[in-house]
């Protein structure tokens, strides 16, 4: 009796732990958290923001509008924010995905001496926060004659511009700004990859008599390839997330939206102004836009095409 | 001809480089400067070359450490929430990839899937949803509030499961003959085989917390609840008159980092070259 008692005591909590230790049932313990993150934090808002899209939230009250958000999109604010991060993207591009390939081509190269400094050096940005970065380029780019900036004009001549005031020059800051922060990192993707291409191609390059930037142009750059479509891509995306960038700098409020990105679009009108249907609708026609582009972009690299990595 | 040839490119890549190299550490090197100067001047004149030597002084940093309790409050708040993001997502994280990684067990293909899904959505589209979300769950101004959507983080997740695949899985079948839990073969055997992967992770969601700005301005609601980023935020107005701890605070957020990356530099590259996810 008191032996049958035992033994039920013990095979109770023993088959339970049996089971969650078996082969078949671990794996899942191991990953629950993943699954409650992500339909808490992913899967729930996704579906939520296309519903929000279609709404109109008051506190208390929701009703559903149709397209009424989508329709009220289109509006000169609306263009304004697209131009602006249009302009950025494509300019963050250009910087930010070539001329690290160049940096880190000659850090690679046998003529950088003190490699580990410069390295160090171009990657101490990315540390930096966005509030301490744009903090200092604030300082920097003073309006005042007596500022940094205006006072390196000045040596040639120019009169000092009021660089957070003027369309042009605003957008120079922010491209600025963003691309001293994330120039190194791109170039350790880039220094990365380069270890990757064989030493016998630049060989066979130098047998054939070819100069420096023919073994440039054909062969680092080909093998780079597949970083240089990554390092594009995620430059696509993290210019149309455009925000902190401006924000700091203005804010929400630039003068005549000089500032203002799409996501910052968003964040005025969904949680400054409370109107979070609307604040929805737009992040629906952002994401299509990154979408799109972003599936452009992998075509034209030829991402898509087998053989290609 | 050959060699001072090579000389002559030697030292123009070198001088390229320390141009580009004081270019890059130009701005932090200004501000360290700038916090030794009247903060009056500098909401003023913004950071200039022509520095008056004889104006520098300690006061920026004396008034910080004796006035400035607000900004301690910062402090200690981006302190804890980055101790305990970085603790929790490298406890969840790394168990969700290492189970993906030494694992054959259904639906596997699908949940990676999920996490490469995530990782493209860039999390500003979810904002406002999660907001609402948190609102009515009372989550709101609260450090669980901030730190919860980097927990379980995708690429810290897809990081792990990389470094996991390239584990022993011998061991796991000896650790079992032995008598080993599933569990027990994670926590004893695998886990210490992982610690590289642990310290550049710890570097990425260390620095994505500490740094973090756009999810904490929309849930934060109180100063006291404020972290380094969303409280220095604050103090960049052009009517302010904080341009003290704005500044020397600014020195003393970014310090212990860069400290930290002279130490540990290639944890801090091989974390923040992972999937490019901006901080």
């Amino acid at each position: 009796m008191g032996q049958e008692m035992k033994s039920n005591i013990y095979t109770r909590p023993n088959r339970l732990l049996t089971f969650l230790n078996s082969k078949k049932v671990a794996p899942y313990v191991f990953i629950f958290p993943f699954i409650i993150s992500f339909t808490l934090l992913t899967f729930y808002p996704t579906i939520q923001a296309f519903v929000m899209s279609f709404q109109r939230i008051l506190p208390g009250q929701t009703e559903f509008v149709g397209l009424s958000n989508y329709r009220r999109i289109l509006n000169p604010t609306f263009y304004q924010a697209f131009q602006n991060t249009t302009t950025y993207v494509i300019l963050t591009c250009v910087i930010l995905v070539t001329v690290p390939i160049f940096l880190a081509a000659m850090l690679n190269s046998k003529f950088a001496k003190f490699s580990t400094f410069y390295r160090a050096s171009l990657f101490i940005p990315s540390l930096a926060s966005i509030i301490v970065a744009g903090t200092v380029f604030r300082l920097l780019f003073g309006e005042t004659g007596s500022s940094f900036a205006n006072q390196v004009i000045g040596w040639f001549g120019v009169e000092p511009i009021q660089w957070q005031y003027t369309s042009w020059s605003a957008m120079f800051l922010m491209v600025i700004l963003s691309s001293w922060r994330w120039m190194g990192v791109n170039v350790m993707y880039y220094l990365a990859a380069l270890q990757n291409v064989p030493l016998e191609l630049y060989e066979s390059a130098d047998i054939d008599g070819a100069n420096v930037f023919q073994k440039f142009f054909y062969v680092t750059v080909p093998h780079l390839k597949p970083i240089i479509t990554f390092v594009t891509t995620i430059s696509i995306i993290n210019g149309f997330r455009m925000f902190e960038e401006s924000y700091v700098f203005w804010e929400t409020n630039s003068p005549g939206n000089i500032g203002l990105s799409m996501i910052g679009y968003m964040y005025t009108q969904g949680v400054q102004r409370n109107d979070m249907g609307f604040g929805a609708a737009l992040g629906v026609i952002i994401i299509l836009i990154i979408f799109v582009i972003s599936i452009i972009q992998l075509n034209l690299t030829g991402a898509f095409k087998r053989g290609d990595e | 001809m050959k060699d001072t040839k090579t000389m002559l490119i030697k030292v123009i890549i070198n001088c390229f480089f320390c141009v580009i190299s004081l270019v890059a550490l130009f701005p932090i090197l200004s501000l360290l400067i700038s916090s030794f100067r009247p903060s009056s001047e500098l909401m003023r004149n913004g950071i200039s070359l022509t520095i008056d030597w004889s104006n520098l002084s300690l006061n920026n940093y004396l008034y910080i450490f004796r006035e400035a309790g607000d900004y301690w409050q910062w402090y200690g708040n981006s302190l804890i929430i980055t101790t305990v993001t970085i603790v929790l997502s490298l406890f969840f994280s790394s168990m969700v990839g290492y189970a993906m990684a030494v694992y054959n067990f259904k639906g596997r293909n699908f949940v990676f899937l999920l996490v490469l899904l995530i990782l493209m959505i860039p999390f500003e589209i979810l904002m406002l949803p999660l907001y609402q979300l948190f609102i009515d769950l009372n989550l709101i101004n609260t450090y669980f509030g901030i730190m919860l959507p980097l927990i379980v983080a995708p690429i810290a997740v897809f990081f792990f499961r990389q470094y996991a695949l390239g584990l022993p899985k011998e061991l796991m079948d000896a650790a079992r003959i032995d008598g080993s839990t599933e569990y027990g073969i994670f926590f004893k055997i695998m886990m210490p085989l992982m610690l590289p992967s642990f310290a550049a992770m710890a570097i990425l969601q260390g620095l994505s917390s500490w740094n973090n700005f756009l999810w904490p301005l929309l849930v934060i609601r109180s100063n006291d609840m404020f972290t380094l980023p969303v409280g220095l935020a604050s103090l960049l107005t052009p009517y302010g008159n904080n341009y003290d701890i704005l500044i020397s605070g600014s020195v003393i957020t970014i310090l212990p980092i860069i400290i930290l990356f002279i130490f540990f530099q290639k944890y801090f590259v091989s974390g923040l070259t992972v999937g490019g996810v901006k901080g």
